[in-house]
């Protein structure tokens, strides 16, 4: 049973016709064509498919398409200016936090929300925000050290 | 999964209303357990009914007693003032939960209905005393906590019921409470075992009444009788801190699967329900201990 409604992703609005089961990385990635969001584990564990709904991090492979209807959804591809990366991206590269890439845009995500919500993180806290996002390259050493770059740039 | 009709609903009556009997549909609020579940063959039913914009169940109010809306998160329970001062367990617990975005989406009301005996805020809900209030088109029934689950993913609701709030009572003075999990890894875990404790002290320090209860130690989360038997009367230190550990250890029904053996768990328990009681002990007496109360804060536990 097709469902029509309409998704707003990094401020654009996007009419889809959605299943009633259709999980929200789906959406962004088979209707919307947004394929920064990952598919990774698809069972709430590997935190690849992070999204912001309404400004707060969200595992979208566990989360209904048409429950977002009516909320902001940011995906790694709002993060950036255009072609100007934010900050935070700027920091992976320089600190080598990105390897295989998989987990690249679950983990900005994540430390996006960071961010906005506590602009000056202690290294704890940073380890806690990305509890939820699995690297299996980088040993997460780079990745928090970009976190912490960006911030310290940021203050 | 397959053909689904979506509905959301923004009133409880209309939700309601379009859950019926309930024979062929279920609400979902945050979806962390829902959609998992239908990704593991329970499929999902005819019709799926959002009730994540019921803005009426949403948010705490804490005056004596606590009432906390069904869709309140556990983001939000675990950053509260007044959860974290007087009903600490439940802090403990929601701070464990998941990660930042389950925490984010995760909500009580789904975490009691779902009705998994591993679920951190049950022991918390039980040795507080809570009860939960479920709303069907014949009206409000309130139900306490320890009889509302009946097994494993199996509650006594009707299934044209809905989870509207949970009530936990005001505490008396010197009373501390703590939830203590043990786990392999901190984000996205589930409990190896847990143990919930609260305590209230005389104004010599003597423990005056105790409740303990066991997580993922049995088909549904228990109380210990024998772990209460074992501290009431003390002063809550040392030997009575061992005999809570063996009796915790002895009331405990584990099973073995992919996270630990039976023996272990029953181990554990054990250990782990005498530190809830030792932090539990220690908040009633007014000391500051950190939240989530977990094992790496604790003496004796490598760090």
């Amino acid at each position: 049973m097709k469902h029509a409604a309409t998704l707003t992703v990094n401020g654009m609005a996007y009419p889809v016709e959605l299943d009633g089961d259709t999980t929200l990385v789906r959406a962004i990635r088979d209707e919307i064509g947004l394929t920064g969001t990952k598919e990774g584990c698809d069972d709430c564990e590997c935190g690849a498919c992070m999204v912001m709904i309404d400004g707060r991090p969200v595992n979208s492979c566990t989360y209904l398409a048409l429950q977002a209807v009516g909320s902001e959804v940011t995906t790694v591809e709002g993060l950036a200016d255009g072609e100007t990366l934010s900050s935070l991206q700027s920091a992976f590269l320089d600190q080598g936090g990105v390897q295989c890439g998989f987990c690249t845009p679950g983990m900005l995500v994540s430390a996006h929300a960071l961010l906005r919500e506590n602009a000056n993180p202690t290294d704890e806290e940073v380890r806690l925000a990305l509890g939820g996002n699995l690297c299996r390259c980088t040993g997460y050493a780079k990745i928090a050290g970009a976190v912490m770059q960006a911030a310290k740039a940021s203050v | 999964m397959g053909d689904v009709a979506f509905h959301t609903a923004t009133t409880v009556d209309e939700a309601l209303a379009l859950l019926g009997d309930g024979s062929d549909a279920r609400v979902v609020a945050g979806g962390s357990d829902l959609i998992v579940q239908a990704r593991h063959g329970k499929s999902l039913p005819g019709t799926v009914i959002a009730i994540h914009r019921i803005d009426a169940l949403r948010g705490l109010t804490a005056g004596d007693d606590l009432v906390v809306g069904a869709l309140t998160s556990h983001a939000t329970l675990c950053a509260d003032a007044a959860v974290r001062s007087t009903w600490t367990a439940i802090a403990d617990a929601s701070a464990l939960v998941g990660s930042h975005a389950t925490r984010n989406v995760g909500t009580l009301g789904g975490n009691v209905m779902n009705a998994s005996p591993a679920m951190e805020t049950g022991g918390p809900l039980i040795v507080l005393g809570a009860s939960v209030t479920l709303r069907s088109a014949a009206g409000d029934r309130e139900v306490a906590i320890e009889e509302l689950w009946t097994g494993p993913g199996k509650t006594s609701a009707k299934p044209g019921e809905i989870c509207v709030a949970i009530t936990v009572p005001a505490q008396p003075a010197h009373t501390g409470s703590a939830y203590v999990r043990l786990e392999y890894r901190r984000a996205m875990e589930i409990a190896i075992v847990g143990a919930s404790a609260c305590v209230t002290l005389d104004d010599d320090g003597n423990v005056t009444a105790a409740k303990v209860a066991l997580t993922a130690l049995a088909p549904t989360i228990i109380r210990s009788p024998a772990a209460e038997a074992a501290i009431i009367g003390t002063d809550g230190h040392d030997d009575a801190l061992d005999a809570v550990a063996a009796g915790a250890s002895a009331d405990a029904k584990p099973i073995s699967d992919l996270r630990a053996n039976e023996d272990y768990r029953r181990a554990m328990a054990g250990v782990i329900a005498k530190r809830a009681v030792a932090v539990a002990a220690q908040r009633a007496r007014g000391e500051e201990f950190p939240i989530p109360a977990t094992p790496v804060f604790m003496k004796g536990s490598g760090r």
